[in-house]
């Protein structure tokens, strides 16, 4: 194995291409085409939107807190539902992990950088636009829209100017995932180092290949259903209004068609960060590499036809309700498969427990109880007792914060040294962990009962019997916010300073940017690629 | 082939999948509508040539129940003339529903149907019927219109009470009687 | 004459009892007061039993691992990454547990899409912000007898216990004005439908939601076995008053049905013209 990267080398290429001129302050991040500040930006714009969305959440747990009315309106209620929703799913969460892709896809296939620099730039400003035009919504009269973050007709049609700027927001929101998943998929396909094979490549790799064909396939239709709700609002079609021969239950087929495989989008990537941390920390290789390929592949691939788990209660036909129950219970097989590699890989290995390997330990934990709760939400006869109360909300965010989230954060802690060539605070690491651990579950937990017990989602006050667990529900909320804000002082801290750190911060890692770069990554790496054996 | 030529080839390949995928996400619609139909729980909103079995069956007798509806911003007062009535497959049926314009102007709607259980549609042969077309009232207008069907003989045996549901919604600025302006198509699934 | 600990035991065990009950009541589905409800409630429990001894299993082994394969205690990595006779027995075995669930959930299903030979039709409607019934057909000894009955059903908690100027009554947020009767052991057929936008009408002692779409119907049933009072709310997002749309059923003896409805007939013949009224200011309902 060589990679041919010495130090004159380096100065060499700074002269050739003027680095040491190059827009230094704002400018400098305006024009970057360099994946590793693109990376950068992802990672702070996603840790931007999470605390705005996490305010909303504030919100709406205060308001919850006992039942009455107290701290907002009903309207501004489900505008804070509609907005954390659309926040954490589209400005935090996917983000996070485009810059995770940006960071990690070069370096760990031994490319310089990704396809389409220019266009990677590009994909990275649409975002700021629009997140700025989803805050903006809130101000318009009307304030922003009511409807949740799926987005249903025809209570969307209802909706004031809001409505229109949220539907240009996701517009443009599609716009920048469509060019960033044509960036992933040829830098993968194409620019990989001689040598590296598919199955050679880091799972990672793996999942975000696979999510960024996802993208590509159904972000479109979502753009389709918000444009066919924009002309229902206001150019005279009646695509989901019955008085013209449309049909409600249409905008939600065409949403979920896109929804399923969106939290797949979510979640494989986030699969593919635990499959590197956990390795690295039990200091031996991904149990089953083959089946963890063959096992996510299945996965993204049976997301495309289960959509209508979503809709059990509109009255679907009784065939349909039959088979989507068996085509989603069916995920739950390569899931399961996915999650018994995982403990597979630390049985008999040698296990140290650093905080990435924390947060990874508990997102298999949680993530797997979240799979649990949304195997019982496939069952059609339950499913009606469940669908649309916060059993739901529980099951979600089972899988989307313990799961997606936790994984970010153990992506983070591990990729730190790497990135930044310091170590963060082992200490206050573990002290966000386990603050975020047992307020996560302290929010989240008692909303299975919430459901169970018969309390509907979406809803800004409730009956009596209802109140002790969202208490302790929204203690919890504010909890693991405010632990949130410790993870901001830890990553400042590390970045500011945080103490050197080694080569190779952590034994077992053993992917190219570990093996063949040094720490922190140069500017520019790989500009010759290496030869993989 | 040199590298930017063949990151160019991905680029464009993936590029038309993503346009082709916003075209599928718009043919999802007519789409749904053609698997409502052959499915069968879908309505077609003209009349159907009289079906080809026309024996009635005396083995089973199937309640109809009679439903209107109207949206609230149509100063009408609709009903079925009769809540129900127990028929025979294959039997030729006319029910009555009535509508009176309790405005003091024309005003125009279109009833859509809609079928309890939804499976039922398929079965429902409309030989006439006023949601075929749009429907003017003069102000203060009452009229009785008729619907004719049958029920064809295929529902299954375990139906044996279906409700045939309208709700009618205003159309604005409509001639009189004109047959209905090409929309999507409703379906009830 | 009880000795103390008689007494005490006796208390411990009511309280044991209530406490289980009580628990049952919080962490669990409601009392079912259907056989559809008890069949989901059984159901849930069985899928919740098996997914619990599997997540037990697994993560037993995993904190096995934690606790004896660390590098603190001296463990070395035993370098294996392969065995395909495990990972076939991992697929094909949950594969089986998956199709041990899905036939009761099947046969449930089925069962709830029955909607045929009913007692007692109701169309439901949902507006923003309430429901109205209205009781289209009675078949056999209820023939007759509620047929025509037509009423709105709104949210009955005053405004100022919501705002917090006054202490919350004993079902706050779950009481109306008007709520749906049915008798006792009859099944009723409910079509559900919308004015507005969508809303979902959901009993959970009955193991009853189901959507109501602008502008079609949906049918689905319910039998109840025990005469008393069942309280449900809306269960789809319809705009600022959402929560505060609820369900209440009223459920009554054959007689003292009958004789409510005889005199709900009467009450619309005097007051005909009133819910066309009621009907008019539902057209100026705000959005």
């Amino acid at each position: 194995m060589s990679a041919v990267i010495g130090h004159e080398h380096e100065h060499e290429h700074d002269h050739a291409h003027g680095h040491d001129h190059y827009p230094g302050g704002l400018l400098r991040w305006v024009k970057t085409t360099n994946h590793k500040d693109i990376g950068t930006m992802y990672l702070w714009f996603s840790f931007v939107m999470f605390l705005t969305g996490g305010f909303m959440a504030m919100v709406i747990r205060a308001e919850l807190f006992v039942p009455g009315m107290q701290v907002v309106s009903p309207e501004v209620f489900n505008q804070m539902t509609t907005l954390h929703g659309l926040i954490m799913v589209f400005g935090a969460i996917m983000p996070a992990f485009v810059g995770f892709a940006n960071w990690l896809i070069p370096m760990q296939i031994g490319a310089p950088d990704m396809a389409f620099p220019r266009m990677n730039n590009w994909s990275f400003w649409l975002l700021p636009p629009a997140a700025l035009l989803l805050m903006l919504s809130l101000f318009v009269p009307g304030g922003a829209p009511g409807v949740g973050w799926t987005m249903y007709a025809p209570l969307t049609v209802q909706q004031g100017m809001g409505m229109d700027l949220t539907i240009f927001a996701v517009h443009i929101l599609g716009m920048s995932s469509i060019m960033g998943s044509i960036n992933i998929i040829t830098t993968i396909l194409n620019l990989r180092a001689p040598g590296m094979t598919l199955m050679k490549m880091p799972l990672f790799v793996w999942t975000w290949l696979i999510t960024a064909y996802l993208l590509i396939a159904v972000m479109p239709v979502l753009a389709g259903a918000v444009t066919m709700t924009l002309t229902d609002r206001h150019f005279g079609t009646h695509f989901f209004n019955a008085a013209g021969g449309g049909d409600p239950v249409l905008f939600q087929h065409i949403f979920w068609f896109f929804g399923h495989p969106e939290v797949y989008i979510i979640a494989i990537p986030a699969f593919g960060v635990v499959s590197q941390v956990i390795p690295a920390f039990s200091r031996k290789p991904l149990f089953g590499y083959t089946s963890m390929v063959y096992a996510t592949t299945s996965i993204a691939i049976l997301s495309f036809v289960v959509w209508a788990h979503h809709m059990y209660t509109t009255g679907l036909p009784t065939t349909a309700q039959l088979y989507y129950m068996y085509a989603t219970m069916l995920i739950a097989v390569p899931t399961g498969v996915k999650v018994f590699n995982w403990v597979a890989t630390m049985w008999k290995g040698s296990l140290t427990f650093e905080t990435p390997m924390l947060f990874a330990i508990g997102f298999l934990f949680l993530f797997t109880i979240g799979g649990f709760s949304g195997l019982v939400l496939a069952i059609v006869p339950v499913d009606i007792q469940l669908q649309d109360t916060y059993y739901v909300v529980a099951h979600f965010h089972y899988v989307m914060v313990a799961g997606a989230l936790f994984s970010a954060f153990a992506g983070i802690y591990f990729w730190l040294p790497k990135w930044t060539g310091k170590m963060y605070d082992e200490t206050l690491g573990k002290w966000h962990f386990w603050l975020s651990m047992i307020f996560f579950n302290m929010i989240f937990f008692v909303q299975h009962f919430l459901g169970l017990a018969g309390m509907p989602r979406r809803i800004p006050d409730y009956a009596p019997q209802f109140t002790d667990f969202n208490m302790i529900s929204s203690i919890g909320a504010f909890g693991f916010g405010l632990s949130q804000l410790l993870f901001l002082y830890v990553v400042l801290k590390c970045i500011r300073s945080g103490e050197k750190a080694p080569q190779k911060p952590w034994e077992g890692a053993d992917s190219l940017e570990w093996t063949h770069l040094p720490t922190p990554a140069p500017y520019h790496s790989f500009e010759t690629p290496p030869t993989v054996k | 082939m040199n590298r930017a030529a063949a990151n160019r080839t991905i680029l464009i390949k993936l590029l038309v999948v993503a346009v082709g995928m916003f075209g599928f996400g718009y043919s999802l619609v007519p789409l749904y509508q053609k698997i409502c139909e052959v499915t069968g729980i879908y309505d077609v909103e003209k009349a159907s040539a009289a079906p080809a079995n026309s024996q009635v069956d005396e083995s089973r007798l199937v309640t109809l129940e009679f439903d209107a509806n109207i949206r609230s911003d149509l100063p009408w007062q609709f009903r079925p003339l009769q809540t129900s009535v127990k028929v025979h497959p294959g039997q030729l049926v006319q029910v009555m529903y009535e509508v009176h314009n309790r405005s003091d102007q024309a005003v125009a709607g279109q009833a859509i149907p809609s079928y309890g259980p939804q499976v039922a549609g398929q079965y429902f042969r409309k030989l006439d019927c006023f949601c075929f077309s749009t429907q003017t009232f003069a102000a203060g207008e009452v009229r009785q219109m008729p619907v004719v069907f049958v029920i064809e003989r295929g529902l299954p045996r375990d139906v044996n009470t279906v409700t045939l549901s309208y709700t009618f919604f205003r159309v604005e600025g409509a001639a009189p009687n004109a047959a209905r302006p090409r929309g999507g198509r409703s379906a009830a699934g | 004459m009880k000795t103390l600990l008689q007494k005490i035991g006796v208390g411990a065990a009511l309280a044991l009892v209530s406490g289980l009950v009580w628990a049952q009541a919080r962490y669990n589905l409601q009392q079912p007061q259907t056989e559809v409800a008890r069949q989901i409630y059984d159901l849930h429990t069985i899928i919740l039993v098996i997914c619990l001894v599997i997540f037990v299993g697994v993560f037993g082994m995993m904190f096995y691992s934690v606790i004896r394969h660390r590098k603190s205690v001296g463990h070395q990595a035993v370098q294996f990454h392969e065995n395909t006779t495990v990972e076939i027995i991992w697929t094909v075995v949950p594969f089986f547990i998956l199709i041990g669930m899905a036939w009761p959930a099947t046969k449930s299903l089925l069962e709830m899409k029955d909607t045929s030979s009913p007692d007692l039709t109701v169309k439901v409607t949902g507006y923003q912000w309430k429901w109205s019934y209205e009781y289209l057909k009675g078949e056999g000894d209820l023939s007759g007898v509620a047929d025509g009955v037509m009423f709105y059903s709104t949210l009955a908690t005053p405004h100022d216990q919501i705002y917090g100027s006054a202490a919350k009554g004993e079902n706050y947020l779950l009481e109306v004005d008007n709520p749906l009767v049915v008798p006792v052991d009859k099944k009723v057929r409910v079509l559900i439908t919308a004015n507005d936008v969508l809303h979902a009408w959901w009993m959970p002692a009955f193991g009853v939601k189901q959507d109501a779409v602008p502008g079609f119907i949906r049918d689905t049933w319910f039998r109840v076995e025990k005469a008393g009072t069942y309280r449900g709310q809306c269960a789809e997002l319809c705009g600022k008053e959402h929560g505060f749309m609820p369900i209440v059923v009223v459920v009554l003896e054959q007689k003292e049905f009958a004789d409510w409805a005889a005199k709900q007939k009467t009450a619309s013949a005097a007051g005909g013209a009133q819910t066309d009224a009621a009907a008019g200011a539902a057209g100026q309902t705000a959005k």
